[in-house]
């Protein structure tokens, strides 16, 4: 790992990081209901992308599987939540 | 200038790029007015940026090992399958996740009373070309 890529990452995660408090206050603010989900759809993509960025960081391929199931289950939770909220229940 | 390098120049490059995009769309999603507009910043999270973490890593695992390594794009793609995509390769999946939630904020909205955004273009126009 060479002094380049330590620094691209780390600049990299610091910017993933100020992104994900952003969308924490997003979330926290609201207003309605479906702007809480938007947000958290985002912190799911964010924390997605840090797996992936992580991955390069530490040479390791176990990042992707983890990132492969934040991908899965960040959209099957969002799809529900839209779901719920357009329907009041999510299997009908 | 040897190959190595130039591989680290280039993952070091997609990677601030993916993050200045990734701190865009926060900003947006923090600071657009209305919910129908606030929902377009994330999406370039879920496609520029995805699409540039994941050509870093593919660029870096195949120097690494020496061999084409792609299967970062599986992410990709349910990434696509999820969310809003302009892209050709891309378009034939529906943004299933964004359309979902935009139904059910127009819905709530309708049902609370709130005004709704506008029709894109002539509403009396647009009923015509229905009708005809």
């Amino acid at each position: 790992m060479s002094n380049l890529l330590v620094l691209a990452v780390g600049a990299t995660l610091v910017m993933y990081a100020l992104a994900v408090a952003i969308g924490a206050l997003r979330l926290v603010r609201g207003p309605h209901a479906h702007d809480r989900v938007l947000a958290l759809d985002f912190l799911f993509v964010v924390v997605l992308l840090t797996m992936l960025v992580l991955a390069i960081r530490y040479q390791s391929s176990m990042y992707f599987e983890a990132a492969l199931l934040m991908a899965l289950f960040g959209f099957v939770g969002s799809a529900a939540m839209a779901k719920f909220l357009l329907r009041g229940e999510v299997i009908e | 200038m040897t190959t190595a390098l130039a591989a680290e120049i280039v993952v070091a490059a997609l990677l601030l790029a993916s993050g200045a995009l990734v701190l865009t769309a926060a900003l947006g999603l923090l600071r657009l007015a209305d919910f129908f507009q606030r929902m377009h910043a994330p999406s370039l999270a879920n496609t520029l940026a995805a699409w540039c973490v994941s050509l870093a890593s593919i660029v870096h695992f195949s120097v690494l090992e020496e061999r084409l390594s792609l299967h970062v794009l599986v992410i990709n793609v349910l990434l696509a399958i999820s969310a809003p995509v302009t892209t050709v390769l891309l378009a034939i999946s529906a943004p299933v996740t964004t359309v979902l939630l935009a139904r059910a904020a127009l819905f709530r909205r309708r049902q609370a009373g709130d005004p709704l955004p506008p029709p894109l273009g002539d509403d009396a126009a647009s009923t015509d070309r229905q009708l005809a």
